[in-house]
């Protein structure tokens, strides 16, 4: 089996990524600083920036989304629950003997069903839990003789505690996420497929990949 | 190239927005710009007194100098007698009570307790002359003093325990051709003194701000607006707008900082969103009596005191009384941070004669109402000043002591120093039942805080609230607010998750690292 640089990483998609980690990290900081965690930019100025990214996120996720229909990259999304035990598996005992990946990467199936699973359940999950709350919380308006009485929310209260709640799992991800990288092939290999958009990908599936990742280029 | 230009604009579109959001200047709005212009212009006034023939008599008595008033401005006092400054009562609506006629003349406070019986003593600060128990003063039209707010020379005093009158030398043509708007010094005389000392009652108004800098009041300061009180306490037909709630129920009348600077002041969206549901005063009023010492706390139960059968006073180390024989002793605090509470503009009173329902806690005498869930409440910045004052434990209610009297025998307490006959006397004088018992119970008034507003920089920052510890609203628990809230079942199971998501990964690479050491080893 011949190894070959196939490009996995479209130029959109890394973008989107990269962005996506500074504009979640960046969040993340700001955030828990408005949680009352700890004191950085101070509170009015974690509030400013905080609102000034969540757009930016925001921004960023619709045109994700079209990027993602338009290409038909959303179906890399979809969760298969073929050979889940054994990416569990891999994770837990295959990695720790040198083992192969269970499951062969290519640009057709970039996620292992074990990403598929946990990207599905943020895209559909906890992206849209902590960006409606977000929107709602900074859009929330004091149950108040202004507004429309429908539309009134007694208290932030609940809005705040998903949005933390949320704010959570996303950061747990991230940890997790962040030391997943470097179980690729090398420590470096995901990082760099990431960085540059070429993975060195075995050889034998390596026909219809060619011809797609020449047209999209 | 595509993905290079779409790169380079996105980034491009960031330095904008950056470059766009750090460079804002701090520029005035333009109401404050308006406001500036509006209240440096100078008045010229379109009469002059001094001319007037009628005013170069000799007076011999203030009625006469009122008389003279009434000759010109013949209607003028009757809208002074029908306003409540002159009849120390207003028709008020109370929530459970109706109707009632509300004022000094039959509410209770917690510093002197009250008017009734004591009425020669009070009246140095009534707008009118002659006044005794029995209230002839208030039908009398030559009674109304005119000169103690209009006076513009500054010399108009009023004598001690005269009823009202003014010192007897005073020069009555000088200052009867003075006439003019009320300055902050007419004012002034008697509300930065109410409770019987500079300071003592309100915390807010007191008498550094005869003259002073825009550090203790941004508004009043000579290097500032130099405002006077009637610029924003405007007036019509001699009823003067804007009221301390130690005495008013109903959400009429107020002064509020938006009749000058709008419902919408900041350059901040999220700052005057906050105005929904936060009193400007909140945030702008950091802390008050920064001049002086204001009164927190008065026991009236150790008053009394004699030494060598003689009334004493004791004053701390910045020369306020901790100790008087006539009155009890006192706590006083300087630059004190307010209290915050939920407040709608209504309130209720105890009134003489009240019953005091639970006499465990602390009896409060003007409860403001409001709370988070209430529309039109919001946070204010209150002063409150806790008292210990005699009650009748019997009947359960306050007593209203006879404290002054011009000598001793009458049963006043500040000549006779007797608890029960001071109490019987007042009591009678105030057609009160008095069962002959004396206990002394804590009561609290809630006095919110509307002057010393701070200049900008020395404004509250957002941190004062939203913080975990040492919040200013730690107090009131009935909303969530960010930075200080939180749920402790998520922050806790939260932590715990990154905390194990952490170790989980560090354990998986440390075993990873230690069989990857391992086989390298094997391999050599």
């Amino acid at each position: 089996m011949q190894k070959k640089q196939v490009y996995v990483y479209k130029a959109f998609e890394r973008f989107w990524h990269w962005m996506q980690a500074i504009l979640i990290f960046f969040l993340a900081f700001s955030g828990f600083e408005i949680h009352g965690s700890y004191t950085f930019f101070g509170f009015q100025d974690a509030v400013k920036y905080h609102n000034i990214a969540a757009y930016m996120l925001i921004v960023l996720i619709v045109f994700a989304i079209f990027w993602h229909f338009s290409t038909g990259e959303w179906r890399q999304y979809v969760p298969s629950f073929n050979n889940i035990a054994a990416q569990l598996n891999y994770y837990i005992l295959g990695i720790f003997k040198n083992s192969p990946h269970p499951t062969k990467k290519t640009v057709l199936t970039k996620l292992n069903p074990l990403q598929k699973l946990t990207y599905f359940g943020l895209k559909i999950l906890v992206i849209p839990v902590i960006v409606t709350s977000g929107l709602l919380y900074m859009l929330y308006r004091y149950p108040q003789r202004h507004g429309i009485e429908a539309l009134n929310i007694e208290s932030l209260e609940l809005i705040a505690i998903i949005h933390t709640i949320a704010a959570f799992l996303l950061l747990s991800f991230i940890i997790t996420h962040l030391y997943l990288i470097t179980t690729g092939e090398k420590v470096t290999t995901n990082l760099k497929a990431m960085l540059t958009g070429y993975e060195e990908l075995d050889e034998h599936n390596d026909e219809e990949k060619k011809s797609s990742s020449e047209k999209s280029e | 190239m595509r993905k290079i230009v779409l790169i380079l604009a996105f980034f491009g579109l960031l330095i904008l927005i950056a470059v766009g959001f750090f460079s804002q200047k701090d520029y005035e709005p333009t109401t404050l710009m308006k406001l500036k212009e509006k209240y440096s212009q100078k008045v010229n006034s379109s009469v002059d007194h001094s001319k007037f023939t009628s005013l170069q008599q000799n007076f011999s008595s203030p009625q006469q100098v009122t008389a003279t008033c009434i000759n010109c401005h013949n209607k003028r006092h009757v809208e002074v007698m029908q306003s409540n400054h002159w009849n120390w009562e207003r028709e008020e609506y109370v929530e459970g009570r109706g109707i009632v006629y509300l004022g000094k003349k039959n509410a209770i406070n917690n510093f002197c307790i009250g008017t009734q019986g004591n009425e020669q003593s009070c009246a140095k600060c009534h707008i009118g002359y002659g006044m005794t128990s029995e209230g002839m003063v208030y039908t009398d039209s030559t009674n109304v003093d005119c000169l103690v707010c209009h006076d513009n020379t500054e010399t108009y005093v009023k004598d001690l325990e005269k009823g009202g009158a003014p010192v007897a030398t005073l020069d009555f043509n000088a200052i009867a051709q003075s006439v003019g708007k009320p300055k902050l010094s007419n004012c002034g005389v008697c509300h930065f003194f109410g409770g019987g000392g500079n300071n003592v009652k309100h915390g807010d108004l007191d008498m550094a701000m005869f003259e002073t800098t825009k550090d203790v009041d941004v508004h009043m300061g000579i290097d500032g607006a130099k405002l006077q009180c009637v610029d924003c306490h405007t007036t019509e037909k001699h009823n003067i707008s804007g009221k301390v709630y130690s005495l008013s129920s109903m959400n009429l009348d107020r002064n509020t900082c938006e009749q000058c600077h709008t419902e919408n002041p900041h350059d901040d969206n999220i700052l005057n969103e906050h105005s929904i549901k936060v009193a400007c005063q909140s945030c702008h009023i950091p802390t008050y009596a920064k001049a002086n010492s204001t009164k927190m706390y008065w026991d009236w139960s150790t008053a009394g005191k004699l030494k060598d059968g003689e009334p004493y006073e004791e004053d701390d180390s910045l020369g306020n009384h901790t100790y008087l024989s006539i009155k009890g002793s006192f706590v006083w605090e300087r630059n004190v941070v307010p209290d915050y509470i939920w407040f709608n503009g209504t309130a209720s009173h105890y009134l003489e004669g009240d019953i005091i329902k639970d006499t465990t806690n602390p009896l409060v005498l003007n409860q403001l109402h409001g709370s988070y869930s209430d529309n039109e409440s919001k946070i204010y910045p209150v002063k409150i000043h806790v008292a210990n004052q005699p009650y009748d434990p019997v009947n359960k209610i306050l007593i209203q002591p006879k404290l002054f009297a011009e000598k001793k025998g009458e049963g006043a307490f500040w000549k006779d120093f007797n608890w029960q006959t001071a109490s019987e006397v007042g009591m009678k004088e105030a057609n009160l039942p008095f069962s002959g018992k004396i206990s002394f119970i804590k009561t609290e008034m809630y006095w919110p805080v509307n002057h010393m507003v701070a200049t900008k920089e020395n404004t509250l920052d957002c941190k004062s609230c939203h913080q975990r510890e040492n919040s200013r609203l730690a107090g009131l628990n009935d909303f969530y607010m960010p930075g200080r809230d939180y749920s402790k079942i998520v922050e806790v199971t939260g932590v715990w998750m990154l905390i194990l998501t952490l170790l989980g990964v560090l354990a998986h690479g440390a075993v990873r690292i230690a069989l990857a050491v391992r086989s390298g080893k094997g391999k050599k």
